[in-house]
């Protein structure tokens, strides 16, 4: 079943359009990254999918309805920012408030429980760190009994520690049956998390395919060196990266570029060729 | 829906108590005025301690309104949980009758300490049909001040709106002729105070408390400027709609 879809939506604000005639489907139990740069049109898409904003053309489904019916929207739960909870409110009664909006909601202690907020309950919001913030805002989503979540940007500055705890509790809710959508930059997250990445640029849609496919899609290789002197520019190279006298060329050739760089005689030491991460994978599909 | 309307008031008041300058600004003012100058000055003669009284409390009508709406809502345009409220399974209006409620609320907070001091600490007296007349002033003359606060709240953006709401609220208080009893102000005061919406709202109040003549020309004023604050705030939250939500 297409829990989440969008047809042919094009969405613009004055003349500025964000969404190009962009189709996506999100089927039950599926768990989709959506990735893409700022202004790229990503959070454009899930405001129209949330029921937040209306397409200026084409057509947007939530379960088979218009989410911007409110009824429709019993099955979804949504992120907020962390900056957005209300600070003078403590973080039991967020949950209540929210709790108040859905017929058959989780219970407060179990949802905090689930989430390792327990011992937070009687906080401010306002007093939270943003890593604690961030897991209040993330189990937010959650307290309807949502069927799809829509999960912002969800462990953005949180430590290891707590933001595997946090991939623990969407892993969880996915293998129950629920369905994801998690918009992020942050790569490795998705990498981690989802089955299926749709990258969004320029307001349409760039790749939608496995994770791996999108990272062969751009056959780039990494190429890290150590040279006392900066590297000439050499042919084939698409990006570079200097860190110290640390430098890192992105290149679809890598055998040519250590050839260049050995036949121009730049002196180097500890050189690395590796595969691209998604990161570099989807700036260069960003970019063309 | 309407219990869902008493949740958002609910948080809200929370909100408002756990920040009290908010009620220091609608409350504390007009107590302390009462007792640093309507007491000790006119609190001895029934007539001025009565109009004095009735004028503090539109005096806390329109400051607590016009604190409320303008800048709370101005407010919670600017946060980004107003549109995560919006993907909530509920439409605009429990939050929107919400406040209101929460407003109402603080409104009537204020004006409990007002009435307080009059009774105990002054010699302002009304019948009882004199009270309920005051009290169905004192609703009437909410609905132009909460429509001047929304109308601020919803086309400004939150320094502007304080700016406005701190801009407004003197000259309103002062103009209206809230300050002095009736027939007292300066004379150019006299002159526009009936036509604005504090001297019109003030006049209706003086005349539900004790033998002040109702003015027709004062009422049609009362009238229009809600009339016309009902326009711009209906403008402007259908602007802040189309521009945040469409």
């Amino acid at each position: 079943m297409t829990l989440a879809r969008a047809i042919d939506v094009t969405r613009r604000y004055g003349s500025v359009v964000a969404l190009d005639h962009v189709s996506l489907d999100v089927h039950t139990g599926e768990l989709v990254g959506l990735l893409g740069p700022n202004g790229a049109g990503k959070s454009t898409l899930v405001n129209l999918l949330t029921g937040v904003r209306r397409p200026s053309a084409g057509r947007v489904e939530l379960c088979g309805g218009d989410p911007r019916d409110p009824g429709t929207r019993k099955v979804l739960g949504v992120t907020p920012q962390e900056t957005g909870l209300p600070s003078a409110l403590r973080v039991g009664e967020v949950v209540d408030f929210v709790r108040a909006h859905f017929p058959d909601p989780l219970g407060r202690d179990e949802l905090l429980d689930r989430f390792g907020l327990g011992d937070l309950v009687r906080r401010q919001t306002g007093g939270l760190s943003g890593g604690q913030k961030r897991r209040v805002a993330v189990a937010l989503a959650f307290v309807g009994r949502p069927r799809i979540v829509f999960l912002d940007e969800p462990t953005t500055g949180l430590d290891v520690a707590a933001r595997h705890a946090l991939w623990d509790g969407v892993r969880q809710f996915h293998a129950e049956g629920g369905t994801v959508v998690l918009t992020s930059h942050y790569l490795e997250e998705v990498e981690a998390l989802a089955r299926r990445v749709v990258v969004v640029g320029n307001g349409r849609v760039l790749a939608d395919d496995s994770v791996a496919s999108v990272r062969g899609l751009v056959a780039i290789r990494r190429v890290s060196l150590t040279s006392a002197v900066p590297v000439p520019d050499l042919p084939g190279v698409v990006g570079t990266e200097r860190d110290g006298d640390r430098t890192h060329l992105l290149t679809a050739d890598a055998d040519r570029l250590v050839r260049d760089l050995v036949s121009c005689d730049v002196p180097f030491h500890d050189l690395e060729v590796r595969p691209t991460s998604l990161e570099e994978a989807f700036l260069t599909l960003t970019a063309a | 829906m309407s219990s869902l309307a008493l949740t958002h008031a609910r948080f809200q008041l929370i909100e408002t108590v756990r920040m009290p300058m908010a009620l220091v600004g609608s409350a504390f003012f007009p107590a302390a005025s009462m007792i640093f100058f309507v007491v000790p000055f006119l609190g001895s003669n029934p007539e001025w301690a009565t109009t004095a009284t009735a004028s503090m409390v539109t005096f806390v009508v329109m400051s607590s309104n016009l604190f409320q709406y303008g800048i709370g809502v101005a407010e919670d345009r600017a946060q980004p949980w107003d549109p995560y409220a919006r993907t909530l399974p509920v439409g605009a209006a429990p939050r929107f009758l919400g406040r209101i409620l929460a407003g109402l609320a603080l409104m009537t907070l204020s004006l409990i300490p007002v009435i307080v001091i009059a009774a105990v600490l002054t010699e302002a007296t009304v019948t009882p049909g004199q009270f309920l007349a005051a009290l169905g002033v004192t609703v009437v003359s909410a609905v132009p001040f909460t429509l001047m606060g929304l109308a601020i709240g919803y086309s400004l953006p939150t320094k502007a709106a304080v700016v406005l709401a701190q801009v407004l609220f003197l000259p309103l208080a002062f103009g209206g002729g809230l300050m002095t009893g009736p027939g007292n102000a300066p004379g150019f005061i006299e002159t526009i105070a009936p036509y604005l919406p504090t001297g019109a709202a003030v006049r209706l109040m003086w005349a539900a408390v004790g033998d002040f003549a109702v003015q027709p020309a004062s009422v049609a004023a009362l009238v229009a400027w809600t009339v016309a604050f009902a326009g711009v705030a209906g403008w402007a939250y259908r602007r802040d709609e189309g521009r945040r939500f469409s």
